[in-house]
């Protein structure tokens, strides 16, 4: 068995403690009460505050338990505050690539288009911000199955709907499928679908390293993919750098 | 060859921003510094000119390094600024001779109501297309002229020079004291009073009328056109466009024809509507404004309505009833209900602006019963910029007769999108999002390309313009009536609140 890890411990014990006290604490008594340097028990506290489980009172600079404890078992990210978020990113990831890009997250076992970039080409599109897509069978959903054991079981436990002849509706070629997104940090979808036409995906994560959602791109094979049938490098790079830079914003700041 | 760019530079409220721009109008580098607000009393606020000046000399090269750009790739620089800030400065030291007077500033009150009851009072909105009110240039500067020692005998001697953040900036790229260019372009003299709409020259009358010296007055240019060659900052580099903020953002939002319009949701909102070559008059409470001149060009003008409180109702909502933590979490709640269940929220926090203008009138929440939740308030918060916006439209399409075909929009609150769709429903038009946001930015730089021929021509711009979004009307017509009529009866609760004796706002 693996140590302990202490600073977790001692973070645990902190969370133990504010919970149980009638009123908010100081810093000093804090790090009184479990006798550590107050040093240390200023540095787990900050963390603590910046996941959102402590909060700190304005005025007398005492702490609390955060809002955000109360709320662990939801999702934590507001999809509102997701397309909001990654707007800035999403908007020019469609004018370099040329494609229209989506941003979605799972809601019950189905991926939620929370955002959508038409094509920059002006033929007449139509937005399809709320609708509902199957995981197994795009790149989205292949991303964030790779991400949830929970959703990607449930998907798999029940031979999913094939949509063309190259939907991925055995568990084995799926698992397979979501261990090598893992290992490559970025999914795709060749006429799983629909025939003739592809996706490419990358995870957002948000505090910590939690993937939030998927941000990524779709269209006809001819133009996404290369002469090989592969994904273009190009396409590849410019999907992965937007989720890196949704990433970095919703990881840098409290959300 | 090496490729080139264009550089924006947007001079703003809060922050002086430089956006790099390629060839297809792609955002390539930002860099952006926020200078400091000064609220020496209740109701001023200042800004000090120099402190602008030295930022935008710190966010030019570090937009430039950020791109790895040298200065000889830079083809043109075009700048947009806050609009109506006043600024006067010593022509020989360079030095403002005041704090710069901000836009929201509302010292001149007093100054406001004494020229309102000054003989020839009636005429000026004709000549200018603008209502007496605080927040215009040519009041801000009486303001100075009669509160700051000499000033006014320095200015008839013509040693200060009066401009607004464009005149400044460029007289200063330009080289300030040693030979540096005094003047200013058609959007931003619009919105002084000082000019004849028609004329776009200084007016003698409106000069009499504001006690404003001519020789401090910077000369009047085009939008779009090479003013002069930049001696700091980017020595070398051509000045080629300047535009008023929300002007830009209608050129960067390429509305060039009669009936375009597009409408920036912020913390308020601006709508603007091109009206073509003719100034449109309102009787609808509206402001006739200049939207833009091209070279020799004719000016193309605009009608423009500004909602004060949009952005800054969702605010309220999370700051102040503490409903929501975050603004985007207003569109999460509103959708846990199917519609506003009868409540009306009109935030007539400081009086109704357009197309109203009623200053005693206050904010009310309308409709309320026992079956009210706090989804019902968010939706309603939100529908009241859906209905504000539609009243700013009507009155547009009664003063201008044009029919609004489709509204274009930017601005922070376009992420909304139950919001957005309930513009298109209740606008019974298309509302289209375009995939570059940086609608103000992007409005300079294209101006400053045109001037330079980096672009060929506005179709060249327009072809670079998509959409990124578009929502379409949903309503069926007759809630659509039905739910106008209530805002209507929603509105006229608000009016006859304050009275008179009893305002606490009035000094």
């Amino acid at each position: 068995m693996p140590g302990q890890v202490q600073s977790i411990a001692r973070a645990a014990a902190i969370l133990r403690l504010l919970a149980s006290s009638s009123g908010r604490l100081g810093i000093g008594e804090i790090a009184r009460s479990l006798n550590l340097p107050k040093g240390t028990a200023h540095g787990i506290i900050r963390t603590l505050q910046d996941v959102g489980f402590v909060e700190q009172d304005k005025t007398s600079g005492k702490y609390q338990l955060g809002a955000t404890l109360l709320h662990l078992g939801t999702s934590y990210l507001d999809v509102n505050e997701l397309r909001s978020r990654s707007i800035n990113w999403a908007d020019p990831l469609a004018a370099r690539s040329g494609e229209a890009v989506r941003i979605g997250t799972l809601l019950d076992g189905k991926v939620l288009v929370v955002h959508h970039v038409f094509r920059p080409d002006d033929i007449l599109q139509t937005l399809d911000v709320g609708s509902l897509l199957p995981p197994h069978a795009t790149a989205l959903g292949k991303v964030l199955l790779a991400y949830d054991v929970g959703a990607a079981n449930a998907v798999t436990q029940r031979e999913p709907e094939p949509y063309t002849r190259r939907t991925l509706v055995k568990a084995r070629a799926l698992t397979r499928a979501l261990s090598e997104i893992r290992d490559n940090g970025w999914g795709a979808e060749i006429g799983e679908m629909t025939p003739g036409e592809a996706g490419i995906a990358a995870p957002i994560r948000g505090y910590g390293g939690l993937v939030v959602g998927a941000i990524g791109l779709s269209g006809p094979v001819d133009r996404t993919c290369d002469g090989s049938g592969n994904p273009r490098p190009a396409l590849v790079t410019y999907v992965r750098d937007a989720a890196r830079a949704v990433s970095r914003d919703l990881g840098a700041t409290r959300w | 060859m090496t490729e080139r760019f264009v550089v924006a530079i947007d001079q703003g409220t809060t922050s002086t921003r430089c956006i790099v721009f390629d060839r297809r109008g792609n955002l390539v580098s930002v860099a952006q510094r926020e200078h400091r607000q000064h609220f020496p009393r209740p109701g001023w606020v200042e800004h000090d000119a120099m402190e602008i000046w030295r930022n935008v000399g710190k966010v030019v090269p570090r937009a430039l390094n950020q791109a790895g750009l040298s200065i000889d790739q830079i083809a043109a620089i075009g700048i947009a600024n806050q609009r109506e800030t006043t600024v006067v400065w010593d022509r020989r030291t360079g030095v403002p001779v005041a704090p710069a007077l901000i836009w929201q500033d509302t010292r001149t009150d007093l100054v406001v109501e004494a020229l309102s009851r000054a003989s020839g009072a009636e005429h000026i909105q004709e000549l200018c297309g603008l209502p007496l009110t605080t927040y215009f240039s040519g009041p801000k500067l009486r303001w100075l002229l009669d509160h700051i020692p000499g000033l006014a005998e320095r200015a008839e001697r013509g040693e200060v020079l009066f401009g607004t953040m464009d005149s400044w900036l460029i007289w200063n790229l330009t080289g300030g004291p040693d030979g540096g260019l005094h003047l200013t372009d058609v959007t931003n003299a619009s919105r002084t009073m000082l000019m004849d709409l028609r004329t776009l020259d200084w007016h003698p009358r409106l000069l009499s009328f504001f006690g404003v010296p001519a020789a401090m007055l910077p000369q009047i240019r085009s939008s779009s056109e090479v003013y002069g060659t930049a001696t700091a900052v980017l020595p070398g580099v051509r000045i080629a466009a300047a535009l008023g903020d929300q002007q830009a953002a209608l050129f960067g939002q390429t509305c060039f024809d009669p009936g375009d319009a597009k409408c920036t949701y912020g913390t308020g909102s601006f709508l603007l509507l091109n009206t073509g070559t003719e100034p449109v008059p309102s009787r609808h409470g509206l402001l006739t404004t200049v939207g833009y001149r091209i070279g020799d060009k004719p000016a193309l003008y605009a009608l423009e309505g500004s909602i004060a409180i949009t952005g800054s109702l969702v605010q309220w909502f999370r700051d102040r009833l503490e409903l929501i933590s975050t603004a985007p979490e207003i569109e999460t709640l509103a959708r846990t209900v199917d519609d506003n269940g009868g409540c009306y929220i009109v935030p007539a926090f400081s009086g109704l602006f357009a197309p109203h203008w009623r200053s005693e009138a206050r904010g009310t929440i309308v409709g309320l019963t026992s079956y009210i939740t706090k989804g019902h308030l968010a939706r309603a918060v939100l529908e009241a910029t859906g209905w504000q916006t539609r009243e700013v439209v009507d009155a547009m399409n009664a003063d201008s007769g044009l029919e609004l075909t489709a509204l274009r929009v930017d601005g922070g609150m376009t992420a909304n999108n139950l919001l957005m769709q309930f513009v298109a429903d209740v606008l019974a038009v298309p509302v289209v999002r375009p995939m570059a946001a940086e609608t103000v930015s992007l409005g300079a730089a294209y101006a400053a390309g045109l001037a330079v021929e980096y672009w060929p021509d506005l179709e060249g711009l327009r072809s670079n313009w998509h959409p990124a979004a578009r929502w379409v009307p949903e309503m069926d017509a007759a809630v659509r009536t039905r739910e106008r009529e209530n805002w209507r009866r929603a509105v006229e609760r608000t009016f006859d609140w304050i009275r008179p004796e009893e305002d606490p706002a009035r000094r």
